[in-house]
């Protein structure tokens, strides 16, 4: 692909990139960390991109008319966010949330590995839109022995970039607790400023009072990156993919039923079926990862990776995590093991969670049982009930989602399991669990 | 101008299941099987529970009470302040 040289007028000019547009156009990589490329250094990235044509307010607005939502899985509208912050006065500070904490995503250190520096022009961006002086990169700390070195990776873009004077506004690297949570914006904020990294009560919103006390802008890496295309391209060439309502492509994280693990990116609307093997060795689909919903296999090959399409069948698109689950593993034993990972995730912070969740996760883990069942499933529903909307962040809120998908899918072996059955031939774990144990002072 | 309401807000962090507020705020709040607050009608506090209201948000023991005053087009501003909305509704994280 050669620079991008922008011809005002055209929606996608030659030169400009199509899909892949954030990843290398070796269409999928292999997210087995080490087998990740190298990625570009900032001459040649400079080489491929060119320099912004959009900057400042003339960014906010054309990432308005991109349509461009946030990538960490809630969707908020990023021009909204950035008008908020711009408008919050002096002092501003803004975070590149690289703390990916969901065990089944690894888009985010994907990104950073392979395109440091279209994330970092993306964190200049937004720091110039709305007039920070103050920049943090939060990466998740990972504890895996094979795992991605992203903090040496980043300190030696960040230097290339200090070497060759590209950025108005020095970036501190910060390296976040390994724990699911560590990544919601609040919980983050929280760590920078000293503290664990916990979720805050929502009552003073961190766009008004964040890090130091001073409006701050958090927005995913994958944001960021959008960010940077956005202000080189602009807003009618990032809609030339992606539909009306959920413009843009996203980063997605694919596990294949052969467990195999891929990053695609794929334009919002795409078939499942495009980005993921659904034949007869399928059963289920999860999406949204662990704070989405599954979906039966029949209703996955009709449905498009969108929040219109997932959202009315319980799932959401969230941050891009597809994992197909083979016929072979029982379905309700891999929520339940997940379920219970989540329940020691939490906080233990807001009693419907600390109290509800290892509930929810033991009543599960009755169900995962081939045996008959008691009173756990009316249990489950009544405490999907009672948790649901009453914590401090969206924990509650998301396990919830997770469980209920799990028993309304699974249901057919849920009754086989009352009768003592199972349809499972193997009892391997398919889906990933944090690597290491919970432990108080990991939130540190 | 729309119209104001006030809402009783729970800061579920704070809270500690003292159940204070279920016995000065019966009509609006019941507690859960653990002794948290389950708070009615989305919080939205009628003129005539003002005063038991208010005596809820300085009767808990943990201060985890508040009132919220918005115009009643703000839904779900029990959960607290958010970015001014046309949807109203969309809560915000990256």
């Amino acid at each position: 692909m050669t620079p991008g040289r922008v011809r005002p007028g055209h929606a996608t000019p030659p030169g400009e990139p199509g899909l892949p547009r954030l990843l290398p156009p070796a269409a999928d990589l292999a997210a087995d960390d080490t087998g990740l490329p190298p990625g570009l250094d900032l001459a040649a990235h400079l080489r491929r991109r060119g320099l912004p044509r959009f900057r400042g307010s003339a960014l906010i607005e054309q990432a308005a008319a991109a349509g461009l939502t946030g990538r960490g899985g809630a969707a908020f509208s990023v021009a909204r966010k950035l008008t908020a912050v711009a408008a919050g006065g002096r002092g501003i500070v803004v975070v590149a949330n690289a703390a990916e904490g969901e065990p089944a995503s690894s888009k985010d250190a994907a990104l950073l590995w392979y395109a440091p520096h279209l994330v970092l022009d993306g964190l200049q961006a937004a720091a110039e839109a709305v007039g920070a002086r103050t920049a943090y990169l939060g990466l998740h700390a990972r504890r895996e022995p094979r795992g991605l070195d992203l903090a040496a990776h980043l300190t030696a873009a960040l230097a290339s970039r200090a070497a060759a004077g590209t950025d108005r506004v020095a970036v501190e690297l910060v390296e976040t607790p390994p724990r699911f949570l560590a990544g919601e914006e609040s919980a983050l904020v929280a760590f920078i400023n000293g503290g664990p990294a916990r979720p805050a009560d929502k009552a003073r919103r961190v766009f008004e009072r964040g890090i130091g006390g001073r409006p701050t802008l958090v927005q995913n890496v994958e944001t960021l990156a959008h960010l940077a295309l956005i202000a080189r391209y602009g807003g009618e060439w990032f809609r030339t993919v992606g539909t009306a309502d959920e413009p843009g492509s996203m980063l997605c994280t694919i596990r294949d039923p052969d467990g195999r693990v891929r990053i695609v990116e794929a334009a919002l609307g795409t078939p499942l079926h495009r980005l993921l093997p659904l034949g007869d060795d399928v059963q289920a689909v999860l999406a949204g990862g662990y704070h989405g919903g599954w979906l039966h296999v029949a209703d996955a090959r009709r449905l498009t990776l969108s929040n219109a399409d997932l959202r009315p069948a319980g799932a959401i698109v969230g941050a891009g995590v597809l994992a197909a689950l083979p016929a072979a593993h029982c379905g309700l034993a891999e929520t339940a093991r997940v379920a219970r990972s989540l329940a020691l995730e939490s906080a233990g912070q807001c009693g419907p969670c600390f109290n509800g969740l290892p509930a929810i996760a033991s009543a599960l883990a009755a169900v995962a049982q081939p045996r008959p069942a008691g009173r756990e499933l009316a249990d489950l529903h009544r405490w999907a009930g009672l948790v649901t909307g009453r914590g401090a962040c969206h924990h509650p809120d998301g396990t919830v989602r997770f469980v209920a998908s799990a028993l309304e899918v699974f249901a057919a072996e849920t009754a086989l399991h009352a009768r003592g059955g199972c349809s499972a031939i193997r009892r391997d774990q398919f889906l990933p669990l944090p690597a290491a144990p919970v432990t108080e002072s990991d939130w540190r | 101008m729309p119209h104001e309401i006030t809402r009783l807000r729970v800061d579920r962090i704070a809270c500690t299941g003292h159940g204070v507020c279920a016995e000065l705020l019966p009509e609006l709040v019941t507690l859960d099987e653990w002794g948290y607050p389950l708070v009615a009608e989305n919080g939205v506090i009628p003129a005539r529970l003002a005063r038991a209201a208010r005596r809820a948000v300085t009767g808990c023991p943990a201060l985890a009470l508040s009132l919220a005053s918005g115009p009643a087009t703000l839904r779900g501003s029990s959960e607290g302040a958010q970015i001014p909305s046309r949807a109203g509704s969309t809560r915000l994280r990256t």
